[in-house]
């Protein structure tokens, strides 16, 4: 089943704790499997309207380019894009159109944006755009002009405002961090009066799938992430008390596993999340993760494999299908603790 | 007197900014060094007040639901952040004033969509980037500029009046409730003032009677400086 938009009251959450063991509850009741002291770090990324459609001027054929990648993070004048041809989203991605042939120098009409193709990278959907105008001009071009990357599974297309999370805050990414979208202003008070401590960092979500098996096969890209001060501070709170960290959705255990100090710490301010998270991984940082509902084959779902063994995530599976949980976007929710640590706290608001 | 450039920290946006309370705010805010994002219908008008103050222009209609998150996407990506926002822009709803019994209703609905909806929809747009100051102790202010005829019965003023009142009242739920998040809304009536907005309501008012919008604005800063400076002395605090 499919969620094509939040629906936040009706959500379902499965708790997986450190032990395996199974609970079904509704999402807003999130804070009866958190404890006091437990500290939530989520990602305040806000999505930019990523998609531009618009003409190649030398060959007049139409063109979608994908914004996928800063070359320098906030400066809008360079983006890496992956470009499509004719169609839209209703299309997969997988069965659109190669873009129109492009070189060095050609310029792209995008709505009210004029871009000049920089460069081409190693493959024919990837180039490097440098957009006309100074960083308030281009800003407004893609306010005006742009469009939230679209969904195929989604019945009709998404506006801005149904992409950025509740918490959104920082315009970088080019995907939603979509496990965000469980995070409401009433569950972040919740928390708050049962002393469950939350916390942000900003990690700009790249593009998820672009169709072409070749390119997938290197996704995710290198991500940038900001850690601030008061985040890491935080961090290094918990681990003295004992709280859990727990990180809402895989970009969030990206960064701080990439900004992990020996210590149980992490570093704050600026890096870079390379390489995969997966079964091999050793986490240092995160103790559960809060995500959406993610079936085996997905890049998201290998990730969970850091957290439990293939039989609880195996177990997991099953019940999310006999519960009939909604997948994608702005479906249900899970929550699964890292095993081999100290069980729930399994008591009642 | 010499230059004040104390807050070369804040990020401050303020609709409205092309005229009136809202010019003399940019204009205020701008030359003490902060960063200004502003919001105004009419492009020309945009251009001309960012070439004269620096501040970041921005195109877009308060009283349209589909301009909301395009204007927020500018504010927070010009400034990289917002502490300060200031709903100022208004419709007076008909012009010229008239009886609620001889209004349109499109003319209340106009007043209700700049007035209470684009400050709703705005502030909530933004909400997440104030959250985010205040989590970062900056501290995080909003200012939803009101009016006396919020408060009393005038007649004539029915549109605005009504539509003034529910921002009122909007601003001091939304008080309460985001005490947890540490963002403060604060409402503040300006005081008669001799603007654009004014001069279309009264216009055989005596304008030496009315305020100067530059100092209404004046104290706004003042105002807002004083709410900031308990939550986050660092960002306000003067450096000589």
């Amino acid at each position: 089943m499919i969620a094509d938009r939040p629906d936040r009251r009706s959500a379902k959450l499965l708790a997986v704790d450190s032990a395996g063991k199974m609970r079904h509850v509704r999402r807003t009741e999130l804070a009866s499997v958190l404890s006091p002291g437990d500290l939530v770090v989520a990602n305040d990324a806000a999505t930019l309207p990523a998609s531009l459609c618009g003409t190649h001027d030398a060959s007049g054929d139409p063109i979608e380019v994908r914004l996928a990648a800063w070359v320098s993070v906030r400066d809008p004048t360079r983006f890496v894009a992956i470009a499509f041809g004719a169609g839209d989203y209703r299309s997969r991605t997988e069965d659109r159109a190669p873009p129109p042939g492009m070189s060095p120098g050609d310029r792209l009409s995008l709505g009210s944006l004029v871009a000049e193709v920089e460069r081409l990278l190693d493959h024919p959907r990837v180039l490097v755009l440098h957009f006309l105008g100074d960083r308030g001009s281009i800003l407004g071009g893609l306010a005006r002009s742009g469009r939230p990357v679209q969904y195929a599974h989604v019945s009709r297309p998404l506006a801005l405002w149904e992409v950025w999370t509740t918490i959104a805050s920082d315009p970088v990414a080019f995907e939603p961090p979509s496990a965000g979208f469980a995070l409401d202003w009433s569950t972040l008070a919740a928390w708050g009066q049962r002393g469950i401590r939350f916390a942000t960092l900003t990690h700009i979500a790249g593009i998820s799938s672009t169709g072409d098996p070749v390119l997938d096969e290197r996704l995710p890209f290198d991500e940038p992430y900001r850690i601030p001060e008061r985040t890491a501070a935080s961090i290094r709170q918990a681990a003295v008390t004992g709280g859990r960290i727990v990180a809402v959705g895989t970009t969030v255990v990206r960064a701080l596993e990439a900004a992990a100090k020996a210590d149980g710490g992490v570093s704050s301010g600026d890096g870079l999340a390379s390489g995969r998270i997966g079964r091999e991984t050793r986490l240092r940082v995160v103790d559960a993760i809060l995500t959406g509902v993610h079936q085996p084959g997905e890049s998201h779902f290998e990730l969970l494999r850091a957290f439990a063994d293939d039989s609880v995530l195996e177990r997991a599976s099953a019940a999310l299908v006999e519960h009939g949980y909604r997948t994608h976007e702005f479906g249900d929710s899970m929550l699964i603790e890292r095993q081999h640590r100290g069980l729930w706290h399994t008591s009642t608001p | 007197m010499p230059a004040v450039t104390d807050l070369e920290e804040l990020r401050v946006a303020v609709t409205g900014g092309t005229s009136g309370l809202g010019l003399g705010l940019v204009r205020l805010l701008a030359a003490r060094s902060a960063r200004v994002a502003f919001v105004a219908r009419t492009a020309r008008a945009v251009e001309r007040v960012a070439h004269e103050t620096g501040a970041h222009g921005i195109v877009g209609d308060l009283g349209r639901k589909d301009d909301i998150y395009p204007i927020a996407l500018q504010i927070t990506g010009n400034l990289g952040g917002l502490d300060v926002l200031v709903n100022n822009a208004s419709s007076l709803g008909p012009n010229p004033l008239s009886l609620l019994g001889d209004t349109e209703c499109e003319d209340l609905d106009q007043a209700l969509a700049v007035n209470l909806l684009g400050p709703f929809r705005l502030t909530k747009a933004l909400f997440g980037a104030l959250a985010a100051s205040a989590r970062d102790g900056r501290g995080a202010l909003v200012i939803n500029i009101s009016s006396d005829a919020a408060i009393k019965a005038y007649s004539g003023w029915g549109a605005y009046g009504a539509s003034k009142a529910a921002l009122r009242h909007l601003t001091a739920i939304w008080d309460e409730e985001a005490r947890a998040e540490r963002v403060h809304f604060l409402s503040i009536d300006p005081g008669d003032m001799d603007t654009p907005l004014h001069a279309v309501a009264v216009p055989d008012a005596d304008r030496s009677t009315l305020k100067r919008p530059e100092h209404s604005a004046a104290e706004i800063v003042e105002t807002i400086l004083a709410a900031l400076s308990s939550q986050a002395p660092r960002v306000v605090g003067r450096h000589p």
